[in-house]
């Protein structure tokens, strides 16, 4: 285990509170000036099922999770059979004493093809543990500390204090208390969890004062009977401000930072969460001091569907207002038709999608990056779009504002591609600054430019952009159809009216190319003159980083091109830093190596190596790393496909 | 200066088949429009696809020809983005109640205040003749190789099931009666919907414009035909709810005389109700500012492009350090 960083992981059935003890956890961490950074990953299950929660702490920052744990805090038996082995030597697991005497045979939960995989692993290692108890002594020849605790005793402690005579009403405390635990073993700083539950439960005094004193608890007594783990989670001083929150928030807050007004949306993993907190906070304030009176709002449709969804998106686009939807692979299905009603219509709709493994249902609550070419084709016929590929959290924020000036400027619809890592992954961000959201609506007419004018929606232009004008503006009217149509948005079948419409249309990704600089639609890391190249987009980002770090200190010359803009893609600039390289590697969550595709479509460059994962987890840094020494010391085979992930 | 109907109109051709009853509905729309004085700049027609689909294209409007079956949804769109709109949908009885069908319930559980018509000819006319969701069992229209296997949907009832706070239907070629029940749906508060009985002379030989009239079935007496379509308000039927107590038994009669078809047929209003919220209403109780500052009359930047939504708060709330 590294010694500054400390990764922790909570794991336990879906529905016992694995998330909210990761979140207090990590928000306590957050308070104590270290960096965090977590994954959630979980089953498609309401109650029962297997979930867990990795969180990585440090001093610097970081965007991945590694292949590893520190400590394991496990709510149940099935949590520790599952991740027992990924605990380091010299690491600790937390579990409760009462597990110990679970049957591995008996434990419900574990599926077949699991059980089946575990056996596998034992015979390797040549041990038959019966009980989870016996699997516990085998990590502890490993080197792995464990902690059995007597919940049931400290709970009785507990309902002594406060005077409860039924101990099942205590059993939720078991949550904070295995935090307290945890916390009490790395000797943390009492008063940065306080804080963290105190945030976390709000306005609710008395469930706060029975959780810090179930803590409290805990803690004292891990401090007094757990003392030789051997490392202490330092609080480290910063002046940096930071916020914590997961991907779906930060895209949320750029849509209303961007002006975004109407956003309508159907249920779907893992995208919901972003409309829910939108939905939460649909009312707010106003910056503009005449404005200050006011609020702002922001309405939120739940719909019977995707179809209903992305259409409502592009009537209230239509009407002037900036309108979004939000969905995931299987709900972006749904929504092509529409998509391409809004691209002969010329409508400014935005999209995000969140994507996950497919195909179809695929793996509904699992990461995937396989749909880049899915956003890249859907829609039968040619029309303009544009494609955004945030990395990490905080990309997330800008991009989901900057979506609106694109749809808006070139008249087209704007797909914000994001996926399940980005939007489960929780993270301490550099406060975001709206002021660096500049709006821009692109080329809209008032009432009084529009006066008394023969007003064309789709007038022929030099550009390809037609002025448009808001539905409802008074004094004129327009006409839309998803049929051809001339300049006016009536029906025709006129080759010559076909020909030039198609081409006003297709003009604007032109434009779009020309207007749009490189440092919008790429960031490149590292040095331009060296050999090897690594190709990505997307939530790799954050575990590429920390694998380059490595491999530079150990003195390997490495860059890494991420591309933000596949559509259109900035060619030149992709073609410049691929062009010096010796050495080019992609980077993707899937089967096909998309990205790699789209850039030898557009540049004529292929990639020598693949780096693909598929298994519906997202990379860790260890695993690129892993996978790039290899290509470095030229050992790599073309395609290393990764594996890690419970 | 006062409207005419002339300033509804486009001067486009209109390709719908001679005697098609979309005529009828287009007219009685315009003269709709007239009667309400509706200046065209503040009324958007939308229409799904279909022969309904081209209407928007001949009225002198704000016109959202949209895609097969998905009307509602972009014109909810657009009204709830900009509630000043005064929004009329088209849709045809294969587009609203076969592949639009989950727009048309969940429509009726909103209850938002906008105009539904739907044009039912029990035929998809454009791809030449098919039988459509309202077609009737065992019925074989013209390009039909077999009798129509599905029994068909009863539009009225369905809307009652769904919520819709307003369920008419009126007869194209009756375009007075047309007029006047499109003028009450407009100013129903609320969600309305009007069934236009529309006979389609190319494919449809069933349910003519004879069939309706009654041309077949002339009074001995009098030697005239006696039309199978007649007027619900002249028989004393009131479908209007004017208290809560009258919500079930009004429903209850109108479900019972949704069922009548074939010897004769009921026109006029079935049902409204208007004691249920509107969608608006609902919206305008969470976000008091909701009808004076509807999202797409909401200023988002300054003038140098500055956003001026503030989401410090927000941003406070997740604070960790600094």
């Amino acid at each position: 285990m590294s010694r500054d960083e400390f990764i922790w992981m909570a794991g336990g059935p879906q529905g016992s509170g694995v998330d909210s003890s990761a979140n207090i956890f990590a928000r306590a961490c957050g308070f104590g000036g270290l960096h965090v950074y977590g994954q959630r990953e979980y089953h498609s299950n309401i109650k029962g099922l297997h979930s867990y929660f990795h969180i990585r702490v440090s001093p610097r920052e970081i965007g991945a999770i590694a292949s590893r744990v520190d400590m394991l805090c496990a709510f149940d038996a099935d949590s520790v059979v599952r991740h027992i082995w990924e605990v380091n030597a010299g690491g600790g697991v937390v579990c409760d004493s009462e597990v110990q005497v679970k049957k591995l045979s008996e434990i419900p939960t574990l599926s077949a093809s699991f059980r089946e995989e575990f056996q596998k692993t034992l015979e390797k290692k040549g041990i038959k543990p019966e009980t989870v108890g016996d699997l516990l002594n085998e990590a502890k020849k490993n080197g792995v500390k464990v902690y059995a605790v007597p919940y049931l005793e400290l709970l009785k402690l507990l309902a002594k204090e406060i005077g409860e005579e039924k101990l099942s009403k205590l059993t939720i405390m078991t949550n904070i208390m295995a935090l307290g635990i945890s916390f009490g073993i790395i000797n943390y700083d009492k008063k940065y969890v306080v804080t963290a539950i105190e945030k976390i439960f709000g306005k609710k005094a008395k469930i706060i004062s029975m959780n810090v004193l179930a803590f409290n608890l805990a803690y004292d007594y891990a401090a007094q009977h757990y003392r030789d783990f051997g490392f202490n989670l330092a609080p480290v001083q910063t002046d940096e401000k930071r916020i914590f929150l997961q991907g779906t928030q930060a895209v949320a807050l750029g849509k209303l930072a961007g002006g975004c007004r109407f956003q309508s949306y159907y249920p779907i993993t893992p995208a919901g969460d972003e409309s829910e907190y939108l939905e939460e906070n649909q009312i707010f304030e106003l910056e503009r001091s005449e404005l200050k009176h006011q609020s702002g709002s922001i309405i939120v449709m739940q719909t019977e569907d995707e179809i209903a969804a992305v259409n409502m998106a592009s009537g209230a686009a239509l009407a002037g207002a900036r309108a979004a939807t939000s969905t995931s692979g299987p709900g972006f299905s749904l929504m092509v038709e529409g998509l391409g009603w809004a691209g002969i219509n010329e409508v400014p709709t935005v999209i995000s999608f969140y994507q996950r493994g497919g195909p179809s249902t695929g793996l509904p609550t699992r990461h995937g990056q396989c749909d880049l070419r899915f956003a890249l084709h859907a829609s039968h016929g040619e029309f303009p779009r544009i494609i955004l590929c945030s990395g990490d959290v905080e990309e997330c924020f800008y991009d989901a504002a900057r979506a609106f000036n694109y749809a808006e400027r070139y008249q087209t619809p704007v797909i914000h591609l994001t996926d399940k890592a980005i939007a489960n992954s929780t993270k301490s961000c550099k406060m975001f600054d709206p002021a660096l959201i500049k709006i821009e609506r692109g080329q809209m007419l008032s009432e009084a430019d529009v006066k008394d004018k023969d007003y064309k929606r789709f007038r022929f232009t030099e550009s390809g952009i037609s002025p448009r004008i808001p539905l409802g503006t008074p004094g004129v009217v327009f006409w839309n159809t998803g049929d051809e149509h001339n300049e006016y948005g009536h029906i025709t079948e006129n080759p010559e009216v076909r020909t030039r419409m198609m081409e006003k249309r297709m003009k604007k990704l032109e434009l779009a190319d020309g207007e749009i600089p490189p440092q919008e639609r790429v960031n490149f890391f590292g040095d331009e003159d060296a050999p090897v190249t690594i190709v990505s987009w997307g939530s790799p980002k954050g575990a590429i980083l920390e694998a380059m770090e490595r491999l530079r200190q150990q003195n390997y010359k490495i860059n890494f091109l991420q591309i933000r803009m596949p559509h259109p893609l900035p060619k030149e600039y992709v073609s410049k830093i691929l062009g010096k390289a010796r050495k080019k590697i992609a980077v993707e969550g899937n089967y096909t190596a998309q990205m790699a595709g789209i850039i030898k479509e557009e540049t004529c460059i292929p990639m020598d190596y693949f780096v693909l994962k598929w298994n519906g987890r997202p990379m860790t840094s260890d695993e690129l790393y892993d996978a790039f020494l290899l290509i470095l010391q030229d050992k790599a085979p073309v395609r290393q496909v990764l594996m890690y992930g419970t | 200066m006062a409207l005419k109907i002339t300033d509804y109109r486009t001067p486009l051709f209109n390709d719908w088949c001679p005697g098609c009853g979309n005529f009828g509905i287009l007219t009685a729309l315009q003269m709709a429009l007239v009667d309400l004085q509706l200046q065209p700049s503040r009324a958007a027609i939308f229409s799904g696809i279909g022969c309904h689909g081209k209407t928007p294209h001949w009225v002198n409007a704000y016109g959202v020809h949209t895609l097969h079956g998905r009307a509602l949804p972009f014109a909810i769109g657009a009204k709830l983005a900009n509630p000043d709109i005064e929004v009329i949908v088209h849709s045809g009885d294969g587009d609203g109640l076969g592949i639009g069908a989950g727009h048309f319930v969940n429509t009726g559980r909103r209850n938002i205040d906008l105009t539904y018509i739907i044009h039912d000819n029990g035929v998809y006319g454009l791809t030449k003749g098919q039988a459509s969701p309202t077609l009737k069992l065992g019925m074989q229209t013209k390009a039909l190789p077999k009798p129509n296997m599905n029994e068909g949907i009863n539009p009225i009832a369905l809307a009652l099931a769904a919520g819709y706070t307003f369920i008419s239907r009126s007869y194209a070629f009756d375009v007075a009666h047309l007029k006047e029940t499109i003028k009450k749906a407009i100013a129903h508060r609320g969600m309305a919907l009007v069934v236009v009985q529309q006979p389609c002379p190319t494919y449809n030989n069933i349910n003519t414009k004879d069939w309706y009239s009654g041309e077949d079935r002339k009074d001995p007496a009098t030697g005239k035909p006696v039309p199978r379509v007649y007027k619900l308000e002249e028989t004393g039927y009131d479908g209007v709810v004017r208290s809560p107590e009258e919500m079930i038994p009004k429903a209850l009669a109108a479900l019972e005389k949704s069922q009548e078809w074939g010897e004769r047929i009921p026109m006029g209003v079935f049902y409204q109700n208007e004691l249920v919220s509107t969608y608006q209403e609902r919206i305008a109780q969470r976000v008091a500012t909701y009808l004076e500052n509807p999202p797409a009359k909401q200023v988002i930047s300054d003038a140098e492009g500055k956003p001026i939504t503030d989401i410090s708060k927000l941003l406070d709330e997740l604070k960790v350090t600094g």
